[in-house]
């Protein structure tokens, strides 16, 4: 079983209300037994609510996996980038570094790295990733790209240029549209 | 005796709150649930669906319900968490008697034996309406019913009353003054097919997360988003248009935008002379309130009300919705009416995507105001006071319409009768007093007085601590029953699994006192469904009229709006279409309103308004949610919010120790610095007991219509705490 081609995740942080479903829910799927292997973060919660969920970006050529001196991190034919083969991980933490996208994390208790796999035992079945059924606000959402463009002002986009380098990925991420630049602090909008 | 045991951390041992983070089981139980049982979440009024996972019977976790429409699967963290309250280490298992210095295990017959003679002894000493209930606006419809019959049939007490009391009560009665019938006026549905969207006063992604969704969905389509709010919460950020208003400045400002919408022509003349009265004292009511005098007012620039004025007036279609924010007021009815003008006055309801509602915070906020739990209600919505109604009632109770007792006390008021000496007894089940009532020191010294106490609970809430007795009740999943969610629709709520231990449905509990004191045949139930058909059939020709809902049609239909009079009637997603509203001459009713300033406003001694509400991983009084160790892990402790101004006034940074006062209590808390604040207010969330509860320092001043309390103001002084302060 493989996951679909045509189902995909789209990313939109402009829409997080930083509620934390889907971190909880993550921890929720059978196989992670408690464990989440996403999180949220908050950009500068002294200047704005605004939240980011971090879910694994599932690149192209991921540096996770070059970087591993185990081999433990493989990539499926369909492109899911999977956590680290725990008989492998020696946890030394290089792809927690090398990722462009703050993503693994290092569970110490385990002496493991751990990831989002997107849900690869629910997607590869034809379902829904976790995080992506639970999110109360389409910030993280799952399903065919007309779909999205039907429905949506925000375009997707998955190249990311980063520095010099130029990562592509499979989950896409919806960039505003129109948007110039946004105040955030509430004296601006009050009468002085 | 009623004064709780003094060794806390005794009781906390014993009765939590303790941090559950592992399923029943353990995480390593393998292999298929037994059972994937479809039924609702029990935390806020929209009442998403959900399956409970059950494996040798208990709630062992979750899986997304996508085929339920109104969430479609989605859920927020509460609802992901909330099976962790299954097998929870502080669940009441077995009917506790208290001892002088804590509480000890006793058989049912025993507890149930004391709680007769408690009522028994309280009546006969100072009369039927000594002994008071407490009741909530999380139980069942069923429950909400039968706890308004237990008190006026078989306690035959006027007192019984609700912890909606500080929740929906202002919202509720401005639903009626407006609009002759308490129902939000849409389905969630219309909201994407809203082309201006007013959230007032509603911290949408914390305390109805799934919603946002809907709110994206009417962006999506070009919909303009406008937030009324003193901080910049999660939805605000994207709002086409943020009025940061002044705690207690609400009617004010939307006297300001009505004011603009009149001066521009943008009334629906039609719509107005049709299908409403009173317009023309609204229109002399808002004539002071120009911009420049609105803007002095409610702190939010000139140009923002006319701008909202201009978004909401000109688009085709609109809705507003409302929550605690402009609700917790001494003018919360006040606020809510000024709205509804706003809403009335351009003609944006009883179409697709144009309406008006409030976002009901518990989980059956709008079914436990229906069914007759309130002080001035009987079921079907009635009014106590009308003579005729109570005919209905009684005549179906079987009782004498001179016996049913008359209008009882408000929750809100009940404390000062127990001070009085009037009301001596008490009854509680689903309500956290000590907790969820503003000045919680007076909430403590009225339970002290009480001669008698019972609480009915599933986890030994801080109020419960002061019971005399207490019998272990049942969490939403371990009975079965119907809730109405925030939108009006009325959904089935499914036993997932048995109470545990000794512990009992929350009904049977009810019936078994019941029948202590009134004939067998006035509480012959033998299951949630049976109730359910006596309200039912009860509600018929009510306002709330439930006649033609069913279990099955709820099933089949994945739930059904009430009002809905017949069998074959498919229930009504949407009211008032075609301008025809609920008074007697179909019309609705304007009210004109003056803004007046809160009960406690700033002064030099207090200079700085306080403002409370929730966060998304806690709910209500946290008696629940205190006890699941991810929502705590979330958000720890209560935070005091308050911008960079501010916080350079008073020296502090985030982190720091602030020491927070009013005239009721202090309160030392961590805070937050953010500029996501008005700088004249701070805020903090009203989750937590004890030390950390704001509500020491909140007021109890009332809303004279609704009895509201006034959560949402009051002044209070910051100075920054010594290091190493409590």
């Amino acid at each position: 079983m493989s996951v679909p081609a045509d189902m995909e995740l789209f990313l939109d942080p402009s829409r997080c209300i930083g509620c934390q479903a889907c971190y909880h829910a993550c921890a929720e799927c059978e196989t992670h037994r408690g464990r989440s292997m996403i999180h949220l973060e908050y950009v500068d919660r002294s200047e704005s609510p605004q939240t980011v969920p971090v879910v694994c970006m599932h690149c192209e050529e991921p540096a996770c996996a070059a970087v591993c001196p185990a081999d433990a991190i493989k990539k499926t034919p369909d492109g899911v980038v999977q956590s680290a083969l725990e008989a492998r991980c020696i946890g030394c933490s290089n792809c927690v570094l090398a990722c462009p996208f703050g993503v693994p994390r290092y569970v110490p208790e385990l002496d493991q790295m751990m990831k989002c796999d997107m849900c690869y035992d629910r997607t590869s079945a034809g379902r829904k990733p976790m995080c992506a059924t639970v999110c109360p606000s389409g910030a993280i959402a799952w399903g065919r790209r007309d779909e999205i463009l039907e429905r949506r002002r925000e375009r997707p986009a998955r190249v990311f240029e980063i520095g010099e380098q130029v990562v592509r990925t499979k989950v896409q991420m919806m960039s505003p549209a129109g948007s110039d630049s946004l105040e955030l602090d509430v004296a601006a909008f009050m009468a002085r | 005796m009623a004064r709780a045991p003094e060794d806390v951390a005794a009781l906390v041992r014993s009765y939590g709150p303790t941090l559950h983070h592992t399923p029943p089981g353990g995480w390593d139980a393998a292999g298929e649930p037994d059972a994937l049982v479809k039924t609702h979440c029990c935390f806020c009024g929209v009442q998403c669906g959900i399956q409970l996972k059950v494996r040798n019977g208990a709630v062992v976790g979750f899986e997304p319900w996508e085929e339920f429409p109104v969430n479609r699967g989605m859920l927020c963290p509460k609802g992901v968490k909330r099976y962790l309250q299954g097998g929870h280490p502080d669940r009441l298992l077995s009917p506790l008697v208290r001892t002088p210095t804590g509480f000890r295990e006793a058989s049912w017959a025993e507890a149930l034996d004391r709680v007769e003679q408690g009522i028994r002894n309280t009546q006969q000493a100072h009369g039927h309406d000594a002994m008071a209930v407490l009741s909530g606006a999380s139980l069942t419809n069923e429950k909400a019913y039968l706890m308004g019959k237990f008190a006026r049939v078989a306690l035959r007490t006027r007192n019984i009353d609700y912890n909606g009391r500080l929740c929906m009560v202002a919202a509720g009665a401005a639903n009626k003054l407006a609009f002759g019938i308490d129902r939000a006026a849409n389905p969630w549905a219309d909201i994407p097919l809203a082309r201006c969207l007013i959230v007032a006063g509603a911290n949408v992604g914390e305390c109805f997360p799934i919603l946002t969704d809907y709110l994206w969905r009417a962006r999506d389509a070009g919909a303009k988003l406008i937030v009324i709010d003193p901080r910049i919460t999660p939805i605000a950020r994207n709002a086409d248009l943020f009025l940061p208003v002044k705690p207690g400045r609400d009617s004010a400002l939307m006297n300001g935008i009505l004011h603009v919408c009149v001066q521009r022509g943008m009334v629906d003349r039609d719509f107005v002379a049709r299908h409403t009265e009173g317009f023309d004292a609204v229109r002399r009511a808002v004539r002071d309130y120009t911009p420049e005098r609105t803007a002095e007012i409610a702190g939010v620039p000139a140009a923002s009300i006319v701008k909202a004025a201009e978004l909401w007036g000109q688009a085709p279609t609109g809705m507003l919705l409302h929550a605690r924010g402009i609700e917790h007021h001494t003018k919360g009815t006040e606020n809510c009416l000024s709205c509804i003008n706003l809403v009335l006055a351009t003609g944006k309801i009883g179409r697709p995507g144009c309406g008006y509602g409030t976002l009901t915070g518990q989980g059956n906020g709008q079914g436990g105001r229906e069914h007759g739990q309130r002080c001035n209600q009987l079921p079907g919505g009635r009014d106590i006071e009308n003579p005729e109604h109570r005919r209905v009632v009684a005549e179906r109770w079987g009782v004498a319409e001179r016996e049913l007792p008359g209008l009882g006390l408000a929750s809100t008021e009940m404390r000062e009768a127990i001070h009085r000496g009037e009301i001596r007894g008490l009854l509680a089940l689903c309500f956290n007093p000590v907790v969820s009532l503003p000045d919680a020191d007076y909430t403590r010294s009225a339970l002290e007085k009480l001669d008698f106490f019972v609480a009915i609970d599933f986890f030994l809430s801080e109020t419960a601590r002061h019971a005399d007795v207490v019998l272990p009740g049942s969490l939403q999943e371990e009975d079965g029953g119907t809730v109405t969610t925030a939108e009006g629709r009325v959904v089935r709520i499914r036993e997932a699994v048995a109470p545990p231990g000794r512990a009992r449905r929350d009904w049977e509990i009810v019936c078994d006192l019941a029948r202590r004191f009134a004939p067998q045949e006035k509480f012959p139930y033998a299951s949630s469904e049976e109730i359910f058909r006596e309200l039912r059939e009860l509600s018929r020709g009510g306002s709330c009229d439930y006649y033609g809902i069913t279990y099955e049609k709820i099933e089949e239909n994945h739930g059904v709006f009430w009002p809905c009079p017949s069998l074959e009637h498919p229930g009504t997603p949407r009211l008032f279409e075609g301008g025809r509203f609920h008074h007697p001459d179909g019309r609705a009713r304007f009210h004109a309103v003056a803004y007046r300033p809160p009960a406690e406003d700033v002064d030099a001694d207090y200079p700085v308004i306080l403002t409370t509400g929730r966060v998304v991983s806690q709910y209500l009084s946290g008696s629940q949610t205190r006890r699941i160790g991810p929502l705590v892990e979330q958000y720890p402790e209560p935070l005091a919010e308050l911008h960079p101004e501010l916080a350079e006034r008073c020296g502090l940074a985030t982190g720091d120790r602030v020491r927070i006062a009013s005239r009721r209590g202090e309160i030392t808390l961590a805070c937050n610095v953010v500029r996501t604040i008005r700088p004249d207010t701070v805020f903090v969330p009203y989750h937590w007991a004890g030390d950390q509860s704001i509500n020491r320092l909140t007021l109890r001043a009332l809303d004279p219509v609704s009895k509201i309390p006034e959560f949402k103001v009051c002044a209070v002084r910051l100075e920054r705490a010594a290091e190493g302060a409590p």
